[in-house]
């Protein structure tokens, strides 16, 4: 158990090395530099070549991607372009509420969609089954973001139930897990999970006909064995991967959470990166991609450990 | 319209009736071996073959027999260069297959196989005719050439082309795949056709048909065979000689009614015990073969058979037999075969 | 003696059996779920396609004083925009724009990472090894996030909303391409068709592209779905088409202000989104089972 994690973390620590060297790439990917869009228009020459040299921009870019890389490893990510503060404490603020979202929506979608996917692979074939089917084939069609303007046409401007943007009264800063706050959260939340719900169907009903085809099933049952047993053991046998199928969602929904968050004005990653794009913030843009990319690779990493732990006859090579 | 004509045997014999079509010396293949991660999990060494000798004369059918896992179907791949060996001479004809004077590409031409799984062996988007064409268009044949030519072997294996050109794998049976599969190998018009279990998955009545099929093929094309089987019954039927090969070596070799009648080696005796007889003076006393074969990637010390060998004592796990002579091209690798080897039972017979 | 007088039995007129292709058009005309998809498809398309000739007004003009009609307006049947443009018209305009940017991805992805895929897988060894750890890499992003860095990083505009989406489709769609080449290389025709003489292009083209395409190009169906509500989504975020163009997740965007006016015409593009996506995946679904039947 603890050699293979060590294997799988060797095997991870060169994708983790090519995801910074990604990461870096992407600010030089911008037409012009990084500096272009915050450089006064009637900057001199001169001024141009100082301010390049203040951020190390005049470097063969080798050179920049050990400076860059050496100071990541110390947690140092820069400062904001923008706003001169550091990128570090900003990303910090933004995963912490971006987390609570994606964690919800995790947990609504991997609830609802396990009870599909159980229904619709318990009674194949039945009404309830296409049902299932319909339910999970529209939860990985629709485009999200046109999800979260319905719900909030829908129970904000129609009905008047539920706030439509932000955090909460106080604004983005002050999140507190009271009703006063949390009605700002489902909204978003519900709508985030519609991806996973539809995923996570889909697998579960997958697992659900497979465990339940297998020869032993058919012989408990038919020895009279009853519906609780055989219960329990699809459970514990379809366990480790639906969850190993949530914890991945949970990644996805991390890094993929920009839509949502822009349509709920959500103070997270997602609304963050929209900032940052919007005002040519590209240390911002760089740091947070990298610390969204490095945390799925970690989640992967958990994932993977926690699910050949459950069941050891998963492990990969 | 005459096609279909191979050249004549006598431009291709190049060495004379006495050089044997194919001799291979000392070939030899470990599988593996190379470090795991780092370097640290060092996985073991496959010695799937291990320096066999033997040589297959024009126009004969060499048998090669032995349980799976053995190393003849290792050593078909290894002589038809699809694995490269490690070490190793191939001579064909007299010539060294990669040498100046036969390229890989003449020696392929010369050396067809067929494999064991029908299936497997058949492009499934190709028909039928399509998939024996394909050789022949390979070596510059035109269109029309390439398919009358495939139609003309479809005809000679049992395929009547009107019905069987146009179908895919899968819309025909096991043995007519078989019989695709053999007129494909034969569209190159070689000498030699290695067959590595190419009846084995075949239901006893098919395999029959295509055995005599492949009977009358080697007639009429004046074929050489190398033919690998499990099967006792079946090599019999085949051979003119035979190699019986454990785990990864030579155990006996020599001209099939010997061996049938006198086997030289345990093994072999072991092997003709467990196999079902219908004439009651054949039937041995001895014990048929038990257990499985040891892993070759540890394999026994000494005789690699001491260890399911009735025979055994202590020479045996300490000293590698031989190949010794058993009577005229009779050669059997066991310390009771050689008179010198100073096992026990030699000096109480 | 070998040699034979094929007249008597030189080329005659065969049985066919249906190819592989004809079979999986075969059943897939018979799924009704797959052909209705594929109807709507071609009925979207189509009036992108006709959209100068069909359309009732011009997309790029309105009038401030009829802006945000509703649906069902005399003049206006599904309303009008917060400039006072038709909204029928733009969406039809919206679909070329939006199916283009769509499909263009996948397309260019399935190109280029089928080839990266079956070269890899083909050539093998540590060639495979390094191009199969830089596609790890790119796993190591969710699509949504490398998408919009991408194109963050390059700027908005079309041409770099399609780059960005073909780079993330890339590396998927090779991943695949050198799973199914490397098991349709181990098989013994491959083999076979190597002792017969073939040259590596030669394999390639006649045993093994006629094996892997199939899988490869369903795979690549399947992604259509994602790489709509992806390239409509940047639109949304204001990274692809620039107003005043008609894109659908453009359109989106610029009615969020409408929401509460006209809510049914604020949706209506991303309705237009949904239908696309939803057809594109039940399409994919449909051909994929109509060629899972056989090998």
């Amino acid at each position: 158990m603890l050699l293979y994690a060590l294997k799988r973390l060797v095997y991870v620590l060169p994708v983790a090395f090519g995801v910074s060297i990604v990461c870096f790439l992407l600010v030089h990917l911008a037409p012009g530099d990084p500096l272009t869009a915050i450089m006064p228009i009637d900057a001199t020459a001169e001024q141009q070549a100082q301010m390049r040299a203040a951020y190390g921009f005049d470097k063969p870019l080798p050179v920049q991607y050990g400076i860059w890389l050496f100071k990541v490893l110390q947690g140092d990510l820069g400062a904001s372009i923008a706003s001169g503060r550091p990128v570090a404490s900003e990303v910090g603020r933004a995963v912490g509420n971006s987390l609570i979202l994606a964690s919800l929506a995790t947990l609504i979608g991997f609830g609802f969609g396990t009870f599909f996917g159980f229904v619709a692979g318990y009674f194949r074939g039945s009404p309830l089954d296409r049902l299932a089917s319909v339910v999970s084939i529209l939860g990985v069609s629709v485009p999200h973001y046109w999800l979260g303007m319905v719900m909030v046409i829908v129970f904000s401007a129609l009905l008047g139930w539920l706030p439509s943007t932000g955090a909460g009264p106080g604004g983005s800063t002050a999140w507190r897990f009271d009703w006063e706050h949390l009605q700002y959260i489902i909204l978003p939340a519900v709508t985030m999970s519609a991806i996973p719900m539809g995923i996570i169907a889909r697998t579960v009903r997958a697992l659900v006909a497979d465990i339940l085809s297998q020869d032993f099933v058919q012989a408990l049952r038919a020895k009279g064995m009853g519906e609780w047993p055989v219960f329990k053991h699809v459970v514990r046998n379809a366990a480790p991967t639906a969850l190993a199928v949530m914890g991945l969602q949970l990644g996805y929904l991390l890094g993929g959470s920009i839509l949502i968050e822009t349509v709920f004005a959500w103070p997270g990653t997602g609304f963050l990166l929209n900032t940052a794009i919007f005002q040519r913030d590209l240390p911002l843009l760089q740091g947070t991609i990298l610390v969204l990319a490095l945390f799925f690779v970690a989640l992967n990493l958990i994932v993977d450990v926690l699910q050949s732990s459950l069941d050891p006859r998963i492990q990969r090579g | 319209m005459i096609i279909g004509a191979p050249p004549a045997p006598e431009d291709r014999d190049r060495g004379g009736p006495g050089t044997p079509l194919l001799d291979v010396r000392g070939l030899t293949k470990h599988f593996g071996g190379k470090g795991g991660l780092f370097g640290k999990a060092k996985s073991g060494v496959v010695r799937a073959v291990d320096g066999i000798d033997f040589s297959v004369a024009k126009g004969e059918t060499l048998g090669i027999v032995g349980e799976s896992g053995c190393g003849k179907s290792t050593t078909a791949r290894l002589v038809m260069q699809i694995i490269r060996p490690d070490a190793g001479d191939i001579l064909f004809d007299g010539e060294a297959v990669g040498s100046q004077a036969l390229s890989l590409g003449d020696f392929r031409r010369q050396a067809q196989m067929v494999f064991q799984d029908s299936y497997a062996s058949l492009n499934p988007r190709l028909t039928v005719e399509e998939t024996v064409a394909f050789g022949p268009r390979v070596q510059g044949a035109k269109p029309a050439a390439a398919l009358a030519k495939a139609h003309d072997l479809l005809h000679r294996v049992g395929l009547e082309p009107r019905r069987f050109a146009g179908r895919y794998p899968h819309e025909i049976s096991g043995g007519q795949r078989q019989r695709v599969n053999i007129a494909r190998a034969l569209s190159l018009d070689p000498r030699l056709l290695i067959l590595d279990e190419a009846v084995s998955a075949l239901d006893k009545s098919v395999e029959a048909q295509v055995l005599n099929l492949l009977l009358d093929l080697k007639r009429d094309f004046g074929l050489t065979y190398m033919f690998i089987t499990h099967d006792l019954n079946v090599v019999r039927f085949m051979s003119d000689r035979i190699m019986v090969m454990y785990l990864g070596k030579v155990a006996e070799f020599g001209p099939s009614e010997p061996i049938f009648e006198k086997p030289g080696h345990p093994y072999t005796a072991a092997l003709l015990s467990s196999m079902p007889s219908m004439d009651p003076d054949h039937r041995t006393q001895e014990a048929p073969l038990t257990g499985d074969p040891p892993n070759p990637i540890d394999p026994p010390s000494g005789c690699r058979f001491h260890p399911r060998c009735k025979m055994v004592s202590t020479l045996c796990s300490q000293a590698e037999p031989r190949l010794s002579t058993m009577g005229e091209d009779h050669l059997a690798a066991c310390h009771l075969a050689d008179p010198q080897s100073g096992h026990p039972r030699l000096a109480a017979a | 003696m070998a040699a034979v007088d094929l007249s008597a039995v030189a080329i005659p007129p065969a049985e066919r059996s249906e190819g592989y292709w004809a079979s999986v058009l075969r059943r897939l005309r018979r799924d009704p779920v797959a052909m209705a998809a594929l109807a709507i498809i071609l009925l979207i398309v189509l009036a992108a396609i006709l959209a100068p000739y069909i359309a009732p007004a011009d997309p790029f003009r309105g009038s401030m004083a009829r802006r945000l009609r509703a649906v069902g307006t005399p003049g206006y049947p599904l309303g009008s925009d917060e400039l006072g443009r038709d909204m029928l018209t733009r969406l039809m305009y919206g679909g070329r724009l939006s199916l283009f940017m769509g499909v263009t991805p996948v397309i260019l992805a399935f190109i280029a990472g089928s080839g990266v895929g079956i070269f890899a897988a083909y050539v093998g060894g540590w060639v495979n090894t390094v191009v199969m750890r830089v596609i790890d890499v790119f796993f190591a992003f969710p699509s949504v996030l490398l998408a919009i860095a991408l194109s963050g990083a390059l700027g908005a505009g079309i041409l770099n909303s399609i780059v960005s989406l073909t780079v993330v489709f890339v590396p998927q769609i090779a991943r695949i391409a050198e799973a199914v080449t490397t098991q349709t290389r181990n098989r013994d025709f491959v083999e076979a068709a190597r002792i017969s003489g073939a040259g590596p292009l030669t394999i390639v083209r006649v045993h093994i592209l006629g094996n892997v395409l199939g899988p490869i190009f369903v795979y690549a169906t399947s992604l259509i779905s994602v790489s709509m509500i992806l390239s409509s989504g940047l639109s949304f975020l204001g990274l692809g088409v620039k107003p005043p163009e008609p894109e659908w997740g453009l359109m989106l965007n610029t009615l969020r202000t409408a929401i509460y006016n006209q809510p049914l015409v604020a949706a209506l593009p991303g309705v237009m989104i949904f239908i696309t996506s939803i057809s594109f995946n039940l399409f994919s679904d449909g051909l994929r089972g109509a060629m899972e039947v056989r090998q």
